[in-house]
């Protein structure tokens, strides 16, 4: 292995389609109009000293280094801030120019250390010498070397000594992070890079590392490099956080990763990171890891290492023991968004071929399965609508539910700037996000809704849209259904739907939604993004269909700078989706009762799969607790800390007999287990991601697996064990059988992204580069299905018992459950979850600021401390659910979506009272009564409530209940539910089920 | 009856203002008048006496001279030894030719009515009458130059800006007067305030500009807040705002108050100081022209520049440029100070010699010792030795003969002055104000001082001697803006005119 090098250009790329052409030191060149001279020259091949200038920024023009001449002009202007002009003659090297760089290099000097603690890094030396000189004729005077080292931040240093105050970290905080936290302090001699008069550590600084990757010396610098050294090989590979996808260099010194350094030319971050992606890796290797197989016959017992071998076959035994005795239908598997494609395939491979059954189920189901299925009904399929880079190009954006300052970084950086070129934003929050007003950004309109009311201001704004006469007429007649636009157009124009009549709920001011709706549809490009804020409600796929309505209806589908745009949790969210995790459908989001899909599987696999869908995780959970389902293969994910109602979900792990966990760590689901299947960390995997703008991104593995087998043999063993062969040479084969099978991604190969880079789905004949921005020319469904979202209030109100409203979220430090983040020195910035709440709720409580306090909902409580902020309103508190010992889902409740179970996560009706100590969760495993039962009774109605139809109601109810049930559950409906409890909807959709059964 | 004491702050540090409250005190009924300085500011305070045979002056007067005026019934005219006489008489105003200046010291600066009635407002009032086209043309054929320094025909600037197509355009005044001995900025807007916001509004009109922003220095509070009445008194007359007397256009200024650095004087250090950043040079291109505040089309002229302008849309193009020599046409509001008999305001047409300056006006050194140097054009501006007293004062002479106008400041020394020092001081200068963004300035002016001093302590002369002409060079061809490149000037300046303060320890 190599370095990958990455050639620096000096000034960003122009933008301009004219071109100029020019003399450069007598080479005839052709370029972009607007592009400087220094990049000119260098994309030609003509090098030109510079220590200030980095094409990921804006030329600045301070080190005079890259001086030139122009015939006809006066002076030596600096190349890189000096456009290029048709007929220029240039020379870039001269006896002045060559004094005035020797001159320029020699103060450098003067004021430089000798020799530098990262050598080559620092690349003072490496320009000087190729000027010609190495030393000062300056006479030893005043200097900055004997300044302190600023070691404070856990992951970098910055060491004045070396500093040329080049601004390079000043402007990338600026302009590619956007957070202003560098600045220069003093000016003249004394000016020195400050970050705000504080130390790193204390300042505003997010450790996003934009500053030390633009460093041209040896002052910012990562620790690593400094204890590790330089590294020797590099790898590029993907992030394994969030849904934004980073690419990556792991930059290795033999079998050491010395540093994650953010990958130019990867499409979706393009050279920018966060600090968990560009720094908390250390987990990878942290001593925590478990690399051996281990098995127990009973959870309270200790573990017991053993070979692979052992471990497999206990695992088959206990799976195929308990499908002998239950039925093939008591086992399942939960895929993960951690995983790559190529491992999440073969788990969903394993369930229905090896299991043969449907019961399998991904984390996505708890976080964007809503947006599965609602823009499957209104576009035609389940992904985001554009890439990231069309946010540039948006006039207004409107953002709902999300915070992309923490939990999409990368992303929010991109539409900082954005907002800082022009575009208005829109919030939609119960929280006063950062984004709201952060310096250089503040939101034009903020709506601040009541947790659990988001339907309720989508259809406020698109009722204003339609009575207002603001309907993009041309799109709608052109591009949607004009029977169900006709519908909705109706049913928004109602007045329950206008924002008057719904300002008593939402509690945004009808005036305010009127405004922001008004300047949403006037503009010529509005975009939307939303997060998990929209999905995780029970009216989460509603939400999804009110957000789909809203972009057909102002015409914003289809282009560049305008779309709907889920951001993705996780990293492999939209993956582990398109590969089939869902019960009811196959890969590539076909229904699991489609003959001609299942064909195309069978064939393949040699199978014949079952045509019923089959258990969604809370189904799983409830069938455990009914007895009927007893075996889970769990791949990393940590149900028992992450899923919502844990005494509910521990209680299910306690009763079923084969728990397999897969992870890197012992975590709360392992608890129950019965087998751990020890996993690989991103470092070690070989395979694709794909992100939130479906870019289909490799993983590498730059470090052999400690466990000795890849994540997809274990789960090829596990189906072999049980009596189905699975096996595949490498991860490229697993791709490969992908794309026979998927019509979207038939042109995607490993060969192809080593090539490419990366490319978007949909992949194929049609779209051999895939494709960018969905919906260009018609909609994947033909026409785009306008639906009515009826606002049908959550059932998880608050109460006097329960007065105030829980919503959940995550920091930026810490990423979910903290498996990973928690063991880094992430913790220094965030240790534990922190309850925020408004002053005046803490105040008539008691509450002081830092103290303990005990949470409960009905279902559970927990203590953690408080913090007093005016960033949640009153009546409503926050905290995350990153750490194991508050265990925030200890309070979150059962309820979920009406069409998908995503949990409510966004809602729970809380009390809180001053506790003398913390922190704890308290979990009862206490379940009372059927809870299957009261899940299909209380599912049943509220599918009922919330079906997007006028006519005949019940047969789509029936028709979804078809979909997304299991068969047992739909027995269950007809012969154990007592028929008073059931809406009269209901009652009618059971009819149409017995007849069309 | 009417006693000028004048408001300004030159007049003020000397005790004007006890002046004034005397002669109030000594006779109630005198209506006194705060004009601004006449610019003899060896005279002030000068009190005027508005009698029927016109304003009388005396002066030199401190507060312990007024009982003695009224002694000898001064209102009437009285003779007193500080008596000078009709003020239109004397010979060092008298000879003067003030266009720029032509009301300073004679008006209450905030009387609207004296300013319409000595002449204000009829350039405006023609503007409004005019195209774009029509004024910038005007002001262009006056051969009207910008006069902080950099000398760039205002008409083409203005060209440029009323060309570049934008929904919205700035007119910025640098009112940053930070260059040592210089003062018109200050007098002017202190005893002609009308006339700079004038300037302003005939500009916006001309290039569709609709703010204007005065950046002023915090040194000067007097201006501030006689600035700051005038545009209310403007607002208020319908001048400034919305229909701007009347007419279609709207403008409207307001000062922002700069913070103490003189970089910032730098036009575009100063539109980053406007825009609330630190004050820091931007490279160029883009010209402010085209991307200037907030990145939007933005005219930046000086006081002078844009107070000169009514004058010029009033009289034409032709008038004005009848006055000074070669391409530099009119008048320069010279500044005398230093170690000189008689400081103050000079008002000539371009073309005047430095001889004339320092003798007919100056009168000599203060200390009465032979004069040694003189430094023009500011901090970054060349030393000239006596050898050079025939230059003419005008910016290609000046130029050519190793200098600059700059502001039109001019600091005498007299022959106890050490130029290593005072180059040494040049360098010193640059360290502390350079903005610290391009590496010539910022290391380099610290490295010159250090080797001017080891000059002057004679450590390796004729090496130092080497480097420090090697560092002019970096520095004049490398530096970003005016500050690096111009702070060579007085240390080379002072190398070549007095080459005997060089020799180090065999001075």
């Amino acid at each position: 292995m190599t370095m990958i090098f990455e050639p620096d250009f000096g000034t960003p790329a122009s933008e301009k389609s004219q071109v100029v052409s020019l003399e450069i030191d007598g080479k005839a060149i052709t370029v972009a109009a607007d592009t400087s001279i220094m990049r000119a020259a260098l994309v030609a091949g003509i090098d030109i000293p510079k220590l200030c200038s980095t094409d990921r920024l804006k030329a600045f023009g301070s080190c005079r280094l890259c001086v030139i001449q122009v015939d006809g002009r006066n002076g030596t202007p600096s190349s890189c801030t000096t456009p290029v002009a048709e007929g220029m003659k240039v020379s870039t090297q001269s006896e002045k120019l060559d004094r005035i760089r020797k001159g320029v290099m020699e103060l450098y000097l003067s004021d430089h250390p000798a020799e530098c603690a990262t050598g080559d890094e620092c690349e003072v030396h490496g320009v000087a010498k190729k000027i010609g000189i190495t030393t000062s004729r300056y006479a030893k005077g005043e200097s900055h070397l004997d300044l302190k080292k600023d070691e404070s931040n856990p992951y970098f240093t910055f060491d004045s000594t070396e500093c040329i105050v080049c601004n390079r970290c000043v402007r990338a905080c600026d302009e590619v992070q956007g957070t202003f936290a560098l600045t220069i302090e003093n000016r003249g001699f004394e000016a020195r890079v400050s970050s705000s008069g504080t130390s790193f550590i204390e300042s505003e600084c997010v450790s996003c590392g934009a500053c030390v990757q633009a460093c041209p010396t040896g002052a910012l610098t990562e620790k690593t490099l400094l204890t590790i050294g330089a590294p020797t090989s590099s790898v590029i590979t993907t992030c394994a956080y969030c849904g934004v996808g980073c690419s990556f260099k792991a930059e290795m010194r033999g079998d050491q990763l010395v540093r994650m350094v953010p990958f130019k030319e990867g499409g979706a971050n393009e050279g920018h990171s966060c600090v968990k992606g560009r720094f908390a890796y250390g987990y990878a290797t942290h001593s925590d890891r478990i690399t051996k197989p281990m098995i127990r016959n009973d959870i309270t017992e200790a573990w017991r290492e053993v070979t692979w071998e052992e471990a497999i076959s206990f695992a088959a035994d206990g799976l195929k023991k308990i499908q002998s005795e239950s039925g093939r239908n008591a086992i399942g598997g939960i895929t993960s968004s951690r995983c790559t494609n190529e491992e999440v395939y073969v788990v969903q491979k394993m369930v229905r071929a090896a299991f043969a059954n449907n019961n399998v189920d991904t984390c996505a189901r708890v976080c964007h399965s809503p947006t599965g299925y609602g823009l499957g009904q209104a576009f035609g399929t389940s992904a985001g609508t554009q890439d990231f880079e069309s946010v540039e190009h948006s006039d207004v954006i409107m953002l709902i539910g999300a915070n992309p300052t923490s939990a999409h970084p990368v992303f929010a950086s991109r539409m900082k700037q954005a907002i800082r070129k022009g575009a208005q934003l829109i919030v939609v929050d119960p929280r006063v996000i950062p984004l709201v007003r952060t310096p250089g950004v503040s939101a034009t309109h903020h709506l601040q809704l009541m947790p659990g009311t988001n339907v309720a201001v989508i259809n406020a704004l698109a009722h204003v849209i339609v009575t207002e006469g603001l309907v993009k007429r041309d799109f709608v007649d052109a591009r949607c259904e004009e029977k169900s636009f006709k519908d909705w157009e109706a049913f928004i124009s109602l007045p329950e739907n206008s924002p008057e009549a719904l300002e008593a709920s939402s509690r945004v001011p009808a005036d305010e939604i009127r405004k922001a709706a008004r300047l949403f549809a006037s503009v010529p490009n509005a975009s939307i993004y939303y997060g998990l804020g929209v999905t995780e409600h029970s009216q989460g796929s509603t939400m999804v269909m009110g957000i789909a309505n809203l972009a057909m209806v102002t015409g914003n589908i289809g282009r560049k700078g305008v779309g709907v745009n889920p951001l993705r949790g996780q990293n492999n969210v939209q993956g582990s989706c398109d590969m089939g995790s869902f019960p009811h459908e196959l890969p590539g989001y076909r229904h699991i009762s489609n003959p001609d899909t299942r064909k195309i599987f069978n064939d393949k696999w040699g199978v014949t799969l079952d045509a019923e869908p089959g258990m969604r995780i809370p189904n799983m959970f409830d069938a455990a607790l009914a007895g009927e389902y007893r075996g889970i293969y769990v791949q990393g994910e940590d149900i028992a800390q992450s899923d919502p109602n844990t005494s509910h979900v521990h209680a299910a792990l306690r009763a079923m007999d084969m728990v397999i966990v897969q992870d890197l760590f012992l975590n709360e689901t392992s608890k129950f287990a019965h087998v751990f299947l020890p996993g690989t960390s991103f470092l070690e995997k070989d395979g694709t991601f794909t992100n939130a703008e479906r870019r289909i991104n490799r993983v590498r593995p730059v470090m052999k697996s400690p466990t000795g087998k890849s994540e997809y043999e274990v789960t090829c063993d596990l189906a072999t064990a049980m009596g189905y062969p699975m096996s595949y040479e490498n991860g490229a084969a697993i791709m490969d059988e992908i794309a026979a099978t998927t019509p979207t991604f038939s042109g995607v190969s490993f060969k192809k992204l080593d090539e490419v880079g990366s490319v978007q789905w949909p992949c194929n004949d049609a779209n051999p580069d895939g494709t960018p921005m969905m919906h260009v020319e018609t909609f994947m469904r033909g026409l785009g299905q306008f639906m009515r979202t009826p606002y049908v209030a959550t059932d998880e109100k608050a109460n006097r018992k329960f007065p105030l409203l829980l919503t959940t979220g995550r920091v930026l430090s810490q990423y979910n459950v903290g498996a990973q983040t928690r063991r880094t020195a992430n913790n220094i910035w965030h240790a534990e979850d922190i309850l925020d709440l408004h002053e005046s709720d803490a105040q008539m409580r008691g509450i002081a600021d830092g103290s303990w306090v005990k949470l409960s909902s009905r279902v559970g409580e927990t203590i953690m401390r408080a913090r007093i902020t005016d960033e949640v309103p009153a009546g409503v508190v926050y905290t995350t659910f990153h750490f194991p010992e508050s265990g925030a889902n200890v309070i979150t409740t059962d309820f979920s979506d009406w069409a998908t179970n995503c949990p409510e996560y966004k809602v729970t009706a809380v009390e809180i009272a001053p506790s003398a100590k913390g922190p704890g969760a308290m979990v009862e495993t206490h379940i009372e009564g059927d809870v299957q039962l009261h899940s299909i009774i209380r599912m049943a109605n509220q599918i009922a409530a919330n079906i997007p139809v006028s006519d005949a109601p019940e047969i789509k109810v029936a028709h979804h209940i078809v979909q997304f049930w299991t068969k047992t559950m739909i027995e269950r409906l007809h012969n154990d539910v007592d028929k008073s409890k059931l809406s009269p909807i209901v009652i009618k959709a059971m009819e149409v089920l017995l007849v069309t059964q | 009856m009417r006693v000028f004491v004048p408001g300004d702050s030159a007049a003020i540090s000397i005790g004007a203002d006890e002046v004034a409250a005397r002669i109030s005190k000594l006779d109630p009924t005198v209506t006194i008048v705060r004009n601004g300085s006449r610019g003899a500011l060896w005279l002030e305070t000068l009190v005027e006496v508005d009698t029927d045979s016109g304003r009388i002056a005396y002066g030199p007067v401190m507060p312990d001279d007024v009982q003695s005026l009224f002694d000898a019934d001064f209102l009437k005219g009285g003779a007193h030894p500080l008596a000078l006489g009709k003020t239109d008489d004397i010979e060092w105003l008298a000879s003067q030719e003030r266009v720029t200046f032509a009301r300073v010291g004679i008006i209450d600066p905030l009387s609207l009515d004296e300013y319409r009635q000595h002449g204000g407002l009829v350039g405006l009032k023609s503007a409004l009458g005019l195209t774009s086209e029509a004024i910038i043309n005007e002001v262009t054929q006056s051969g009207l130059r910008g006069r902080g320094g950099a000398g760039f025909p205002a008409g083409i600037k203005w060209k440029t800006v009323a060309q570049t197509n934008s929904a919205q355009k700035y007119i910025c005044c640098n009112a940053d007067e930070g260059d040592s001995g210089t003062f018109a900025d200050r007098m002017l807007i202190e005893g002609d305030p009308f006339t700079l916001i004038e300037g302003m509004t005939i500009a916006a009109i001309a290039v569709g500009a609709t703010q204007g922003i005065v950046y002023l220095r915090s040194e000067y509070p007097h201006a501030i807040s006689i600035l700051q009445n005038a545009i209310e008194i403007a607002r208020e007359f319908g001048w400034l705002g919305d229909r701007v007397l009347d007419s279609t256009h709207s403008f409207d200024i307001q000062i922002r108050v700069g913070a103490g650095s003189y970089v910032c004087g730098e036009e575009t250090a100063m539109l980053e100081s406007i825009e609330g950043k630190r004050g820091v040079v931007r490279a160029k291109p883009p010209l402010p022209a085209i991307e200037g505040l907030f990145g939007q089309p933005t005219v930046i002229n000086n006081v002078l520049t844009l107070s000169t302008v009514p004058m010029v849309i009033a009289q034409g193009a032709a008038a004005y440029k009848a006055r000074g020599v070669g391409r530099s046409l009119g008048t320069q509001v010279f500044q005398l100070g230093g170690n000189i008999a008689r400081g103050g305001i000079v008002e000539k047409a371009f073309g005047v010699t430095l001889k004339e300056l320092l003798d007919t006006y100056g009168a000599g050194t203060l200390s009465g010792k032979p004069f040694r140097a003189v430094q023009i054009g500011g901090p970054l501006g060349a030393y000239f030795s006596t050898q050079q007293l025939e230059t003419s004062m005008d910016y290609e002479s000046l130029i050519a003969a190793g200098g600059m106008l700059g502001h039109g400041g001019v600091v005498v020394f007299d022959d106890s002055v050490d130029l290593a020092v005072q180059a040494k001081f040049a360098m010193e200068f640059c360290a502390i104000e350079s903005c610290g963004k391009c590496t010539p300035c910022r290391i380099g002016s610290t490295r010159g001082a250090e080797t001017i001093d080891l000059i002057i302590k004679g450590v390796r002369v004729d090496e130092n001697k080497k480097l420090l002409l090697d560092l002019c060079e970096v520095m004049t061809d490398g530096s970003l803006c005016a500050m690096g490149g111009l702070t060579p000037m007085p240390v080379k300046s002072a190398m070549v005119n007095f080459p005997s303060d060089f020799l180090g320890a065999a001075k």
